[in-house]
């Protein structure tokens, strides 16, 4: 316990890398994922099949695998980062986004054919109708599983403490190394910060979805 | 159809080639260092007596630190570490054939000694307070220490001092890592293994790994053409010991004695040139005996 405490700026180091990551990741991917998911429905074949291609790549490739290529095979390739984090965010945010997708989507398929036939009747392009009437609808359906994603992607985001990020999990790792007798101390430790980032998200997604429910 | 034919001879090539490589290499390591087997004999009751009676002595050292002691598929250990060994059992009158070698990972030395499972413990083992609580130390019989490993055609790099302000990786809370932070101002990577730095160490997003010289040379004998050490000196200490059972003195006075024979009659720098000395060119001292 008394090792926790000593290593508290060492904690709070970590915790707000960590915070950093999940933010910057969590707003890039809902931005691509939300974008992959307008593509998906498009009338563009070849957008559908270039987001469709991507969605199923990136989510059934293991995380540590993405950030394998992310932080040493694309400065292989001459992509190079001052900072190992952008090669975390890289990998989070690509990975995350596709889930987002698959649930923007689903939100789609959830709302009636009808508000697009209507939108449409009425003159709407296909931006206007996917961005004024089917996607407020969609993204109101879906924030429990959108919420759900981003609690993922702050846990994920230990990932990046194995591929030279000193966020919560990195700084796990030096400690025990450090207080080699308090280990378990140690981990719940870590454990206890990303709740103090999980749990609030949780509550949020309940609050937010008594907001914007709308009844079927 | 044609492609296939010749895909198949150049396997075959290849195969040839690779058995032509492997045998050179078992003559490679044919060349014995050890020095002849002596017929000695002890007083009675000494630990000496019964292992040179006995005809056989187990050794534990480490099977997977190159150039000390590493174990390829012929099952037979390599290394300086055994070399080492093989010096000792031969002025008891074992031949390098009748060691029975035992893999002692770091964290089953003490207890593997205090167990009797083995005689002696050769595996880059250092000296220290907490561990002569438990066992004893001849020796030291080599000198490890920090240093750098860098990509071979950068010679920016040749002392500690250089990498001040640069980003070297290390393991996460290791002692390297602390000494290079604290006392030479390195930015330290953070990695989880020192096999997980060669990556950014190769893509140049770190200009150096840092550890212990032995774990650094043996990932310049895997890759000579991709890594070097930056200079054969250290900057840390760390003295390897022969760990041996707790106050058996005869032994331990018996073995610091051959050590220092070995100094003298060449035993000890031809057994560092037929291993570590392939990377690490600088022949080392036998550093002063440490007899407590």
């Amino acid at each position: 316990m008394d090792a926790v405490i000593a290593s508290l700026p060492e904690y709070w180091d970590g915790f707000l890398r960590t915070l950093y990551l999940s933010v910057i990741s969590g707003i890039i991917a809902l931005v691509v994922g939300t974008l992959l998911a307008a593509m998906r429905v498009s009338p563009v074949a070849a957008l559908r099949g270039f987001s469709m291609f991507y969605v199923e790549v990136a989510r059934n490739t293991p995380l540590t695998i993405i950030f394998f290529f992310a932080a040493i095979v694309l400065p292989r390739l001459g992509v190079k980062f001052e900072q190992f984090e952008v090669a975390a965010i890289i990998a989070l945010s690509s990975y995350t986004a596709a889930f987002i997708a698959e649930a923007v989507r689903s939100g789609v398929n959830s709302v009636p054919v009808g508000q697009a036939e209507a939108a449409r009747s009425v003159g709407m392009t296909f931006t206007q109708v996917l961005g004024f009437i089917v996607l407020p609808q969609a993204v109101r359906t879906v924030v429990p599983p959108l919420i759900n994603i981003l609690i993922a992607l702050v846990k994920n985001s230990s990932v990046a403490g194995a591929f030279f990020v000193l966020e919560l999990f990195g700084y796990g790792r030096q400690l025990s190394n450090d207080y080699g007798n308090q280990v378990l101390w140690i981990l719940l430790g870590v454990a206890f910060f990303y709740l103090l980032i999980t749990v609030p998200l949780g509550l949020l997604a309940h609050f937010v979805e008594r907001k914007v429910a709308i009844a079927r | 159809m044609k492609s296939l034919i010749t895909r198949r001879k150049s396997l075959l090539v290849a195969a040839s080639a690779a058995i032509a490589l492997s045998l050179s290499a078992c003559g490679g390591g044919g060349s014995s260092t050890t020095p002849p087997v002596a017929s000695a004999s002890f007083e009675a009751g000494t630990t000496m007596a019964k292992l040179s009676e006995a005809k056989t002595i187990k050794i534990g050292t480490k099977f997977d630190q190159p150039l000390f002691g590493q174990k390829g598929l012929d099952g037979k250990p390599v290394g300086f570490d055994v070399e080492i060994g093989k010096a000792i059992a031969a002025k008891l009158g074992i031949a390098a054939d009748k060691i029975e070698w035992v893999e002692t990972v770091s964290q089953n030395r003490e207890s593997f000694i205090e167990q009797g499972r083995v005689d002696l413990v050769i595996a880059t083992y250092t000296i220290n307070d907490a561990r002569k609580e438990k066992v004893s130390f001849a020796g030291p019989y080599y000198e490890a220490g920090q240093a750098l490993l860098v990509n071979k055609d950068d010679n920016s790099i040749t002392k500690p001092e250089d990498v001040k302000g640069k980003k070297v990786c290390s393991v996460t809370g290791s002692t390297p890592a602390k000494t290079i932070a604290e006392k030479y101002g390195a930015e330290v990577v953070p990695a989880a293994t020192y096999t997980a730095c060669l990556e950014p160490l190769r893509n140049k997003q770190v200009v150096a790994v840092t550890t212990d010289n032995v774990i650094l040379a043996g990932y310049v004998d895997k890759e000579p053409d991709a890594f070097k050490l930056a200079s054969d000196q250290t900057f840390t200490k760390e003295p390897y010991g022969i760990g041996l059972k707790k106050d058996d003195t005869v032994f331990r006075n018996w073995i610091n004695d051959q050590l220092e024979g070995f100094a003298k009659d060449g035993t000890y720098k031809k057994a560092w040139e037929a291993t570590a000395g392939k990377v690490i060119k600088t022949a080392p001292e036998l550093p002063a005996i440490n007899r407590y």
